[in-house]
């Protein structure tokens, strides 16, 4: 019960506490630089940096290519951090370099994680470590999840080692209607944030329909408790969001407002919008909202009744970012079935597997399985190597990340996992993961595992966990 | 058989209902016709490792044999299973199953009270509801049985768990009041006050108001100041003192496992189960030698709080190798709904079996911890989780390996009455295979 029980003690902790009044900014003191000229292009840069690689060759190999494609007894040649060749049998690769042989095992793209809130909901899961949700009013586009993210979570070193998870995007919680940027980050052990982030990544905005904001808020007493509230909510900030846009793109000058900013990047297309929301009449409703606003919806997340709505969902091209089975756990969630993303993809629509928990993301390649066999069951005939779309070039293109990583295409980031068997079965783990072709998890070798700041000299630690 | 309900909606709809119907008034009753399934890949969950052309025979609702060379006897249904696997029904180790419809509605969850006045009293079984949804998407999954616990909501005594088998019928309980749930780790603590010395204590003063009240019942005054239990409560504790009803104790930690072992040398008649013990494998030797089995949660291997820090996913696995019974079940995840979980928990332990350092379990080894080990730990290994002679006719036939995530269950049965794989789930997703609405609204078509 880790997320019902993260949430009902969050919901529990702030039910008594009086909602503090929404940040204005007319109470704050404007700061020395005003007006939106003055708004930093990038104030927290990336600075990660790919570890060194050595030029790597894995042959006779099944390769999933994250697109669709499939090649047996294939070769991969990752060199300087990017995959240089991939091909049959045939393909040529130089001579005196490291040669991995893949004979029975399968190579993919590494595993892309659309929705976790590791760093932000970090294990231990002590109060002290909850910093996903700013549930202090409903509406917090001004909040970075980048600045919650605790970059000594262990869950970042499982999802590695168990999980082949290379990328992920972290999320504020989904207690605000506006919960603020979400940032993606390499999974690559850094002492900072910055350090893990990826280069050149658009940053998310996370939104929420449905039960969580109108139950946090509606059981304050005050807006939005109800849906057509967190509707109201939604267009009233859209309304101001575009009056901040017209001004801005203007040269106006104007106090920064460090939400409007973020929304006026929506609504100029330079941040995603990542929508947590379960049902398909609200889908329905939203996506009416973004044309009414003018802004795209990259993807639908939780999404457990996408399969409605699947041709709606295509004709509109906004993915849908689901769990392999996870149903009933409150009302919203009641129809969730495991033909969900199967039946999303037969319909031509965007199809992803996530996770939203320190857990799944361990194991993305079993649920994508779950849904696998359930849509072949019903007769949706989906390859193997067409299903590891749902966790690579599919959840890559809706986080705007695709012409750097999600697939093996010569030239992109040497993001790589090699697998002891075929990645859809429960017996196969990770042998290697390469993360901008450094070698950064070998099963074989003990050493080459992260233990984070705060498992070292723990009990324990450098154990195989 | 989607698109057969399709063509003829209200049809192959009724035929269901009544399908359903039929099983339901006449599944108590076994079924006096002998079944036998031949030419499986067959497990018997008893740790042992699958066979080829494999056949099981059950009669009058019991396994009469399985294994190999075995004769159908004259009469009996035969259903060829050649290809397929065939299994014990999977018994989840731990769960809430029927106690919550939608665990996030309060209206439907019945796993806790906190305004109640009782603890060690409170019975789960009438409260079981085997109409929930959840118990028929479940049996969809291959389970049969489940250990159902209640949630502790005041002090550290849960109350009386049941063990329930999920055939789609009205009668659910296979043993009512099959153990008392106690509290004694991070959640103990703070159900006991605050520390886990109160908490000791507590535990300590209640098994003695229980022994009290064994001794005297008239004189025994619950309603006093200083008792910590009522009556009803200090009566429900009696076969836990005496050994008549298992203990199972929810803890994680190293230290507070040896904390419960030890609490044996005042207790000596007290019956454990662990359940829990995400650090069990520390101290493994002294559980094997203390003869306790543990159910645990298989693929717990973060630090999700300060008592499961030496959290790893081979604890099965070295437990198992040190001598302990090992039985996985929901301890973490949903435990009112995804019982499922049970295959994919033991397909884990498997897998570890390919990773360097780490400590799996053979896939016999596997299979047992969701069948037979968790039947053992109840008590009832003559009666459930396993195909050896006697037991029950719950039985899973399989369109591949059980614990692979693509396979699923294409027939099953429980005390040898064939179950129905719909539900719900089943039916949205029916009327769902084709997106946008047709002739008819699809509210229609069912």
């Amino acid at each position: 019960m880790n997320r019902h029980g993260r949430w009902l003690l969050i919901a529990a902790l702030l039910a008594g506490v009086a909602a503090p009044v929404a940040a204005r900014k007319d109470k704050e003191e404007a700061p020395a630089s005003q007006g939106s000229s003055a708004e930093p292009e990038n104030p927290y840069p990336s600075t990660y940096k790919a570890y060194p690689g050595r030029p790597t060759v894995i042959r006779n190999a099944t390769i999933f290519d994250g697109e669709g494609g499939r090649i047996d007894k294939g070769v991969v040649f990752l060199s300087e951090g990017k995959i240089v060749a991939i091909g049959g049998p045939d393909t040529p690769i130089p001579a005196d370099i490291a040669v991995f042989d893949g004979t029975g095992k399968y190579v993919t793209p590494g595993v892309i994680d659309i929705h976790s809130h590791l760093g932000v909901y970090a294990s231990p899961g002590v109060d002290a470590l909850s910093d996903g949700n700013e549930m202090t009013s409903p509406v917090t586009p001004h909040v970075w999840a980048e600045h919650s993210i605790w970059p000594q979570d262990p869950g970042f070193g499982r999802a590695l080692a168990n999980g082949g998870v290379t990328t992920l995007q972290i999320l504020p919680g989904s207690g605000n209607l506006f919960g603020g940027r979400s940032v993606t980050v390499k999974n690559v052990p850094a002492r900072t944030q910055q350090g893990m982030k990826f280069p050149g990544a658009p940053y998310g905005l996370k939104m929420a329909c449905g039960e969580n904001p109108k139950r946090v808020y509606g059981g304050r007493g005050r807006e939005p408790s109800t849906r057509m509230g967190n509707m109201a909510v939604d267009r009233q900030t859209w309304i101001k969001a575009r009056e901040y846009q017209k001004k801005r793109a203007a040269g106006k000058d104007q106090t920064r407002d460090l939400g409007m900013e973020t929304l006026a990047d929506v609504l100029e297309g330079k941040i995603l919008v990542h929508n947590h929301c379960y049902r398909a009449d609200e889908m329905a409703n939203v996506i009416d909202m973004s044309k009414e606003f003018g802004y795209k919806i990259a993807a639908f997340h939780h999404a457990v009744e996408s399969y409605k709505i699947a041709d709606l969902l295509r004709d509109n091209g906004i993915c849908s970012a689901m769990w392999g089975d996870w149903y009933g756990f409150k009302m919203e969630a009641y129809d969730g079935i495991k033909e969900n993303v199967p039946l999303v993809h037969r319909a031509g629509a965007c199809a992803i597997v996530h996770s939203d928990d320190q857990d799944g993301i361990q194991r993305l390649n079993q649920e994508a399985a779950k849904a696998l066999g359930a849509g072949r069951r019903m007769g949706i005939d989906i390859s193997d190597e067409v299903a590891w779309t749902w966790l690579a070039i599919n959840p890559a293109r809706a986080m705007g990340i695709s012409e750097q990583t999600g697939s093996l295409k010569v030239g992109k980031m040497a993001d790589v996992v090699l697998w002891n068997g075929n990645p859809f079965s429960t017996y196969t783990r990770p042998e290697k993961v390469w993360i901008d072709g450094a070698l950064l998890y070998d099963s074989a070798d003990p050493k080459l595992r992260p233990v984070s700041d705060f498992e070292l000299g723990q009990i324990g630690a450098g154990d195989v966990k | 058989m989607s698109k057969a309900a399709f063509k003829n909606p209200f049809g192959s709809s009724l035929s269901r209902t009544l399908a359903c119907a039929l099983v339901m008034a006449f599944s108590t009753p076994a079924l006096a016709q002998s079944i036998a399934i031949t030419g499986a890949t067959l497990a018997i969950g008893d740790g042992s490792e699958p066979i080829q052309n494999g056949t099981v025979v059950i009669t009058a609702g019991k396994v009469v044999a399985a294994g190999t060379g075995i004769a159908v006897p004259p009469g009996a249904k035969t259903i060829d299973a050649a290809g397929k696997w065939v299994t014990p029904g999977i018994v989840s180790g731990f769960s809430r199953l029927g106690l919550a419809e939608v665990p996030g509605v309060k209206e439907t969850n019945d796993t806790r009270a906190a305004r109640s006045p009782f603890s060690a009293a409170i019975d789960v079984a009438p409260a079981i509801n085997p109409l929930a949804n959840p118990v028929a998407i479940s049996r969809t999954a291959g389970i049969t049985r489940a250990v159902v616990a209640p949630v502790a909501a005041n002090g550290i005594f849960a109350g009386q768990g049941a063990v329930v088998d999920l055939g789609a019928d009205l009668t659910p309980i296979t043993r009512p009041r099959a153990f008392q749930y106690v509290e004694m780790g991070e959640e103990g603590k703070d159900d006991a006050g605050g520390s886990r010395a109160a908490m000791i204590l507590t535990f300590r003063m209640m098994l003695r108001e229980a022994q009290e009240f064994a001794k005297a019942p008239a004189s025994y005054d619950g309603r006093s100041k200083d008792a910590l239990l009522n009556r009803v409560d200090a009566e429900a504790l009696v076969p836990v003192v005496t050994g008549a009803m298992p203990l199972m104790v929810h803890v994680e930690s190293a230290r507070d496992i040896l904390t419960i072992l030890s609490l044996r040398q005042d207790f000596p008649a007290l019956k454990l189960i662990l359940a829990g013990a995400t650090e069990g494998w520390m101290v493994a030797p002294q559980i094997a030698a203390a003869k306790v089995p543990v159910i645990t949660a298989g693929l717990e291997d973060l630090p999700s709080s300060f008592e499961k820090l030496a959290a790893t996913q081979s604890n099965v696995g070295r437990m198992v190798k040190a001598g302990v019974s090992v039985s996985m079940g929901m301890l973490t995840g949903d435990d009112a709904l995804q019982l499922r979980a049970a295959t994919q928990q033991a397909g884990n332990m498997v897998a570890l079996t390919k990773v360097p350092g780490a400590t799996g379990l053979s896939w016999g080894q596997a299979l047992r911890t969701i069948t037979a080990a968790p039947a053992e730990a109840m008590g009832l290994g003559d009666r459930i989780g396993s195909l050896r002679v006697g037991r029950a006719g719950d039985v899973v036939i399989w369109d591949g390996d059980p614990l692979e995530m693509t396979s699923a269950p294409v027939a099953v049965w429980i005390d040898g009455v064939a179950q129905p794989l719909e539900n719900r789930q089943t039916r949205l997703r029916d009327r769902y295979a084709t997106p946008g609405e047709g002739a008819v609204p699809k509210a229609y078509e069912w």
